[in-house]
């Protein structure tokens, strides 16, 4: 029990679950199933960030990938009807092709892979990413570097996706008509006077 | 005794002991947690029954204080029921998923100056991500079931739950503005001058109406929906496996109230400043106060559920987007503008 072991024995252990889990993502028969073991394989990528000391990015890959991607997803999957032995009858039909971009993306990545190198001031920038920043954690030193240094990208692609989310909500408001719908002011300031009437019924004459 | 206290510290540098004390540490806050939700619905009950005019459990035991151990052992000797068609392994996951949640972020919360688990530095981030984590137990528990009413509740839950943490999260920036740290006991030490609850005040009511639709009570207790929905995303299961949503229910809403009182009621801070009475009982003063403001917070829980009625579903939905999110948001940026202005705004570390 040395403290280097911990750190490669957990490393080992988040890694190996997380590549299990992502192809079981693909290899699993029910797609309720390949949601739930993405969120596994988040979950392990989120202990990987911890053991590299980035707690901000941890939580945050948890917080919006398994809290509240994952979900949606969750959800469509779970709304979904399908027949799986329709689609999997496609499926042998389809495999050279499968093959071939299957070939092509192992090629490219030997490639990258072998011919690999690294700038020679990497090392150093590795080490110390933020040298300004030493000091902070690292919440705080993600926040200065995203507010301060790459505030304008940054502000950029929200807009960007403000837009995008825009666009979704017009692509899909439909304005139908004959739908009832609550309008809380009117309820809330009608008065009794406007709705009630109270009025003097004569014995067994009933009321029009 | 000197050399007994010696002893044990050397003890817990071993690896062995380390681990030893950490277990025992654990234990030390499961137990009284287990507890609290044991009593926490036997208080649930006689609370509700005294509004009710009603005079709530009182055979098992003097005051029917035994009746939750009563309850857990019916619960126990029940056949676990596996509906057909239903999936077996997640069925069986989604409960103890739920409980597990509801234990796991007990680790960061700080009962007192010096006792907490894990100091860690992004406390309210862990608990924000465990928090959100909740609504799979539900939504896991709905479809497993394999039945319409579970799933029904199930779905419900699930847009619901994600509805609110919107809303949570916007209130606990504001609080984070003004304590410039996300490390829990550093938010209790900033409010040694004045709780949050004070100047956040209408946040303070939106985070309580927001935990209660997260941990879905009533009046938000629609994925459960008895009158509609037989009983939600629970109806198919019996035996432990309910047991165990009903205790990470209940623990869920300790948490909530905990996660209250360390945000906006001052975590282990004495009122005014107090200091204690009784010098030799020093070191439960903190979790005295602590214990205390949360036994406050439960009972507006309950309080709650015996004055109203349940929500309708579009009202649910309108209230948490169209009300807390634009509220909330703007409250942000009124928070940060007036901390600049004044130049409050915490400076940290860069």
């Amino acid at each position: 029990m040395n403290a280097e072991l911990i750190p490669a024995v957990l490393f080992y252990l988040f890694a190996g679950v997380l590549v299990l889990s992502a192809m079981m993502v693909v290899a699993s028969r029910n797609p309720v199933h390949s949601v739930l073991f993405l969120i596994l394989a988040f979950f392990n990528a989120a202990g990987l960030f911890l053991l590299l000391g980035a707690e901000f990015a941890a939580f945050i890959l948890v917080i919006v990938y398994v809290g509240a991607v994952a979900v949606l997803f969750l959800f469509v999957v779970m709304m979904l009807d399908i027949d799986f032995e329709q689609l999997r009858k496609g499926a042998w039909k389809s495999l050279p092709v499968g093959i071939l971009v299957g070939l092509v993306l192992v090629s490219q990545m030997v490639m990258t892979a072998v011919n690999w190198q690294s700038l020679p001031t990497a090392g150093s920038s590795i080490l110390s990413p933020a040298a300004r920043h030493a000091a902070a954690t690292n919440t705080q030193a993600v926040g200065a570097i995203l507010y301060t240094d790459y505030v304008y990208p940054f502000q950029i692609a929200g807009l960007i996706l403000l837009v995008a989310m825009i666009g979704a909500i017009v692509l899909t408001l439909r304005d139908r008509g004959g739908v009832l719908r609550q309008n809380i002011n009117s309820q809330i300031t009608r008065k009794a006077s406007d709705v009630v009437e109270v009025r003097k019924v004569q014995k067994g004459a009933g009321i029009s | 005794m000197s050399e007994l206290i010696e002893a044990f510290n050397t003890f817990i540098q071993t690896p062995i002991g380390a681990i030893i004390w950490l277990v025992a540490r654990i234990f030390a806050i499961m137990v009284p947690v287990l507890l609290g939700v044991a009593y926490l619905i036997y208080a649930e009950r006689k609370v509700l029954a005294a509004m009710q005019l009603r005079m709530g459990p009182n055979v098992v035991g003097p005051f029917g204080l035994f009746q939750p151990f009563a309850d857990a052992l019916k619960l126990m000797g029940k056949e676990t029921i596996i509906p057909s068609g239903a999936n077996r392994f997640i069925f069986i996951a989604a409960p103890m998923l739920t409980f597990f949640l509801s234990l796991v972020s007990w680790a960061v919360i700080p009962f007192s100056d010096k006792l907490v688990l894990a100091n860690v530095n992004v406390g309210v981030l862990y608990l924000f991500a465990v928090s959100s984590l909740a609504v799979y137990g539900i939504i896991m528990a709905g479809w497993a079931s394999n039945s319409k009413y579970a799933f029904l509740g199930g779905l419900r839950s699930a847009a619901q739950m994600v509805s609110y943490e919107v809303s949570i999260g916007l209130v606990i920036i504001n609080v984070l503005l003004l304590a410039g740290s996300l490390n829990l006991s550093d938010i209790v030490r900033g409010q040694t001058s004045m709780w949050y609850a004070i100047p956040l005040f209408p946040m303070f009511i939106v985070f309580f109406i927001s935990g209660l639709a997260e941990t879905n009570r009533a009046p938000f207790d629609l994925p459960e929906g008895e009158s509609e929905l037989v009983g939600g995303f629970n109806v198919e299961y019996s035996s432990m496996s309910f047991a165990l949503f009903f205790l990470g229910e209940y623990a869920n809403m300790i948490l909530m109230s905990g996660m209250t009182v360390i945000l906006f009621l001052g975590g282990w801070l004495a009122p005014f400043n107090w200091q204690c009475p009784i010098e030799f009982l020093e070191p439960l003063w903190g979790i005295f106060w602590f214990t205390s403001k949360i036994c406050f917070m439960l009972f507006m829980f309950l309080w709650v559920r015996a004055t109203l009625p349940r929500y309708r579903y579009d009202q649910l939905m309108r209230l948490g987007w169209k009300v807390f999110l634009p509220f909330s948001l703007i409250y942000v940026v009124g928070v940060a503008g007036y901390l600049v202005s004044t130049g409050n705004f915490p400076k940290v570390g860069v």
